[in-house]
């Protein structure tokens, strides 16, 4: 399968909206764009299966190989792994939901879905890219597009959180532009990610590098205490856009902490593993008690993100081949969790124009659709079995208890007690806002989910639950990967 | 003869129409419309020209030289001409002189192709005399506006000042080495504390014409003063000249005291980045905001001519290159909405998007490149300039750079939520682009897009300024 289909895809949708004519086409342009998005996401699992079955073993698929800037020895270099066909096909998953759920957007339609497909692109070129320079491209991609969504289009103190959440990101940028430029100069000239995984790097130089590049891509990922742009972008955000940012931003950052800072730098990985793993441990539990004190739904989510890509940081930290891929497990599903559950609350939004739980009640009997789904990714975060969140979970467990010292053993134990936490907070916000008596009598009135909004939620449900029931797919998806990640790290 | 005529072509042909603008003036005269028609063609010829004939040789005894990269650095200042051209028309038409202004910028223009092919300490000095006093008189293009004239009195004050110090210079370090031809100083320098005070004279009259810190004071009010088309040719143009003999110089003259000069650039270099960007973050006029937010762009540039190899030098051809699309369409949208509205100020730009999205995105688009956003050209530009300034491993240099790229982003963000996100109860009102105006938007604007990704144009400056 040709890679830069991923890429065209997503490019064509563009210029066709912007060639369309009115909102009609817009709309109708963008879906079939992200419909043949997804089905691109599932011809590649499948042509990567089916290679996978004939025991083509290489690292890296499909590799396409283009000189860009010949004297420099930048180059289009693109290739995926188990890794990239998961977070392509979770993209893709959340891609749709978005332009779903944006169907009645009135202000300059045009321009929205034109942002919100720049951004699917940035995502996609940034998966599927094995040149630093490019995926580094694909990465600064999306910050116009993000700024833009959250300025124009979004609530509450919209212009602050876009510009911290713009600043922030650029400052995580401007450090993986100095790693990246160091990784650069000591491998002779080259952004190769596949020529730098075989080059071995004095351990002095990765102990530099690692902190750049592991700090910078973790910005994007909300690494503790640098995760502050996280709960105002998420909340100010419109609907598709907080989706996007939670859902897929969030995991560009993820992937580039894993396939980039400790995939590269592996003595650098070793060097700082303890303090990732104090990191994000204090990110899972001071997300999950932040949690606790918000009543904005928005916040609710946006908080509890940081809990739980917290546990996505931990198995990096944990250095144990079950640990990453259940970061990984973790990366996928709390994509498409996080990306139903602002859904879910944009869904609440449009009909109660409120987001405090307290201001709600008794949801379930005006609208029992979008209160199920609610109740669903509730379970799921806070990890009931059969749902995506308890397998991720789970497996970043199993892998931080292999490492059998006092250390990782309190880390892992400190990390597993924020579920109770969740449990509370998720639990407490079911309640306030779906059960019970009626408390606004307004709220009488309203409707359940429409069409758009019901085939949104289910898209992204029937992901939660292929997850949850079976994991194995997924599994065999990031197990390999994952291994060629610990080949490296443990010096093979 | 033959000789004479390929290698200066370029000279010749602004020679030809500065010399055709003086008959017609002299003789009956054509109205500004027409006048200008004929100027963009002519600026149009001027540009197509510079592609052809282009060969290495000197004349004139070694004075001058060329080669196809310096034909190349000419060609930027060409395009730079014509789109100005055709950007400041609205604001051109009404003006009483059209022909002299022209007259004016072209003898500059003439004076910068000069300096660049420079290869002798004599004809540099006089190439940029004839660069800087046009420009002067051009700065007092308002005729009306105390502002202006205050500009143009602060640009020759302080011009004459930065020559009187490369005379200075000039004079010791002939007194030295006994030459003034670029490559025989060269062969004579030693080091001794005599030619590094010439250096320092010399390196500071550079720093005045770019306005690196703490030379940079007569920036703004100039910029601010000035008529739009002059201070878009003074921060692009004139600028990007003087980059370019500026690394000629270091490169070809002052190669055996690099280490003398790499620190100071390293210093100048991070204090012009970060002084530029702050002072940056609180100006309301747009004409100063794009005076500070230079000024920074230039401590870039220091930070890739610091490599001291054709990297650094293909970046700075290149980001230059950039440079001129970005900062013209940023000028020109600024042009025509001053020129309409007489709105100058970053507040007055508020609600810009509702009644002008063609307007508004161009400029948008210009500062993201001038920020260093992808997937606009600036993104490309200025990771290559830090490329090239990381060759020596100073890390915390890039680390110095890569961060005040976050400050710069703020105040560019500034413009760009004013123009989309704030609201305006009185908005600048619904403008009629003019043709021109919109032709030249546009060709900013695709060159904002398209140089990054096109790669071949970085690999063709690369391989130019590799021959050398």
């Amino acid at each position: 399968m040709n890679l830069l289909l991923l890429i065209g895809a997503p490019l064509l949708t563009a210029v066709a909206v912007l060639l369309s004519r009115n909102k009609a086409q817009v709309k109708w342009i963008s879906l079939v764009g992200s419909v043949a998005q997804l089905a691109l996401a599932f011809a590649l699992l499948y042509a990567f299966r089916q290679e996978r079955a004939q025991n083509n073993m290489s690292q890296m698929l499909f590799e396409l190989n283009y000189k860009l800037f010949d004297s420099l020895n930048i180059n289009f270099h693109f290739g995926v792994d188990g890794i990239s066909v998961a977070m392509i096909l979770l993209t893709s998953f959340v891609v749709i939901a978005g332009v779903l759920v944006s169907w009645n957007i009135e202000k300059m339609t045009k321009e929205f879905y034109f942002l919100l497909i720049l951004l699917a692109l940035g995502a996609y070129g940034f998966f599927i890219s094995l040149d630093l320079f490019i995926l580094f491209f694909f990465l600064e991609i999306s910050v116009i597009p993000k700024y833009l969504l959250i300025g124009i289009w979004g609530s509450g103190k919209k212009e602050y959180s876009a510009n911290k959440l713009a600043l922030m990101l650029m400052g995580g940028s401007a450090l993986i532009l100095v790693g990246m430029l160091g990784l650069y100069f000591t491998a002779g000239h080259s952004f190769d990610i596949m020529t730098l995984s075989k080059t071995s790097i004095p351990a002095n130089i990765q102990n530099l590098l690692f902190p750049l590049l592991f700090v910078g891509f973790g910005v994007f990922t909300a690494l503790f205490p640098l995760h502050t742009w996280v709960p105002d972008g998420h909340s100010s955000a419109p609907t598709a856009g907080s989706m996007f940012l939670a859902g897929i931003s969030m995991k560009l950052g993820g992937y580039g902490c894993l396939r980039i800072a400790t995939y590269l730098l592996p003595e650098g990985a070793k060097e700082y593993a303890n303090i990732i793993i104090i990191l994000s441990a204090i990110a899972i539990l001071y997300g999950a008690f932040a949690t606790m004190m918000q009543k904005d739904l928005k916040y609710i989510n946006a908080y509890s993100s940081v809990s739980h890509v917290g546990f996505s940081l931990l198995g990096i930290g944990m250095l144990t081949q079950t640990a990453i891929t259940g970061a990984l497990m973790q990366m996928v599903s709390h994509g498409l969790m996080t990306a139903l559950f602002f859904a879910v609350i944009g869904m609440i939004y449009d009909r109660t124009h409120t987001r405090m739980t307290n201001e709600m009640g008794g949801l379930m009997k005006v609208m029992p659709f979008i209160t199920t789904v609610f109740f669903i990714v509730g379970l799921c975060s806070l990890g009931l079995p059969g749902l995506s969140g308890f397998v991720a979970e789970m497996t970043v467990f199993m892998g931080s208890w292999e490492n059998s010292d006092a250390f990782h053993r309190i880390a892992t134990i400190a990390a597993a007690m924020s579920i109770v936490v969740t449990a509370v907070y998720i639990l407490r916000a079911i309640g306030q806002t779906a059960m019970g008596p009626i408390t606004n009598t307004s709220h009488l009135q309203l409707k359940d989910a429409a069409w758009n909004e019901k085939l949104a939620a289910i898209i992204l449900v029937a992901g939660i639950i292929a997850i949850g029931i079976a994991p194995g797919w997924l599994n065999d998806l990031l197990r390999p990967a994952a291994e060629e990640i610990m080949n490296r790290i443990a010096g093979k | 003869m033959n000789e004479f005529l390929t290698l200066m072509k370029s000279e010749l042909v602004v020679t030809a129409i500065i010399f055709l603008l003086l008959f017609i003036k002299i003789g009956k005269g054509m109205k500004n419309d027409s006048l200008l028609s004929l100027v963009q063609v002519l600026l149009l010829v001027n540009f197509i020209a510079g592609f052809f004939l282009n060969s290495t040789g000197n004349l004139f005894g070694d004075m001058f030289y060329t080669n196809p990269l310096i034909a190349f650095q000419k060609n930027i200042l060409s395009l730079g001409v014509y789109l100005i051209s055709l950007l400041c028309a609205d604001w051109l038409k009404k003006t009483q002189h059209l022909a002299e202004f022209f007259m004016l910028m072209l003898s500059a223009l003439l004076g910068m192709f000069l300096m660049i092919s420079s290869n002798n300490l004599l004809i540099f000095y006089l190439a940029l005399e004839l660069a800087t006093i046009p420009v002067a008189a051009m700065a007092n293009f308002d005729l009306d506006k105390k502002r202006s004239s205050e500009g143009a009195m602060k640009m020759i004050l302080s011009s004459a000042f930065s020559s009187g110090i490369l005379l200075f210079g000039i004079s010791l370090l002939y007194g030295t080495t006994g030459t003034i031809s670029f490559p025989e100083i060269a062969a004579q320098l030693d080091g001794s504390s005599v030619q590094i005070l010439a250096f320092v004279f010399l390196f500071t009259a550079f720093a005045f014409k770019l306005s690196i810190v703490p030379f940079h004071l007569w920036t703004a009010d100039v910029y601010e003063g000035s008529p739009i088309a002059v201070t878009s040719f003074l921060s692009v143009i004139s600028k990007g000249s003087v980059a370019f003999i500026f690394i000629t110089v270091l490169y070809k003259v002052f190669q055996p005291m690099q280490d003398v000069w790499y620190t100071m650039l390293v210093i100048l270099a991070v204090a012009t980045m970060v002084i530029g960007n702050l002072f940056a973050l609180r100006q309301q006029n747009i004409k100063r905001f794009l005076a500070f937010s230079s000024i920074a762009q230039v401590g870039f540039i220091l930070v890739g001519i610091s490599s001291n190899d054709y990297m650094g030098i293909t970046a700075v051809v290149y980001f230059v290159l950039i440079y001129v699309f970005s900062n013209l369409a940023a000028f020109g949208v600024a042009s025509v909405i001053s020129e309409h509205s007489g709105k100058e100020n970053i507040d007055e730009y508020k609600g810009l998007y509702k009644t002008n999205p063609f307007l508004s995105w161009i400029l948008a688009l210009a500062l993201f490149s001038l920020a260093g956003i992808p997937p606009t050209a600036g993104f490309f530009g200025k990771l290559f300039l830090l490329t090239a300034g990381g060759a020596k491993a100073a890390y915390w240099f890039i680390t110095v750079a890569a961060l005040n790229m976050i400050i710069s982003l703020y105040y560019y963000l500034r413009v760009v939520r004013a123009i989309f996100m704030d609201k305006n109860d009185n908005p600048v009102g619904k403008i009629k682009i003019s043709p021109s105006v919109k032709l030249a938007l546009l060709i900013c604007g695709a060159g904002i897009v398209l140089i990054g990704l096109l790669s071949w144009v970085y690999d063709h400056i690369h391989t130019l300024s590799f021959k050398l």
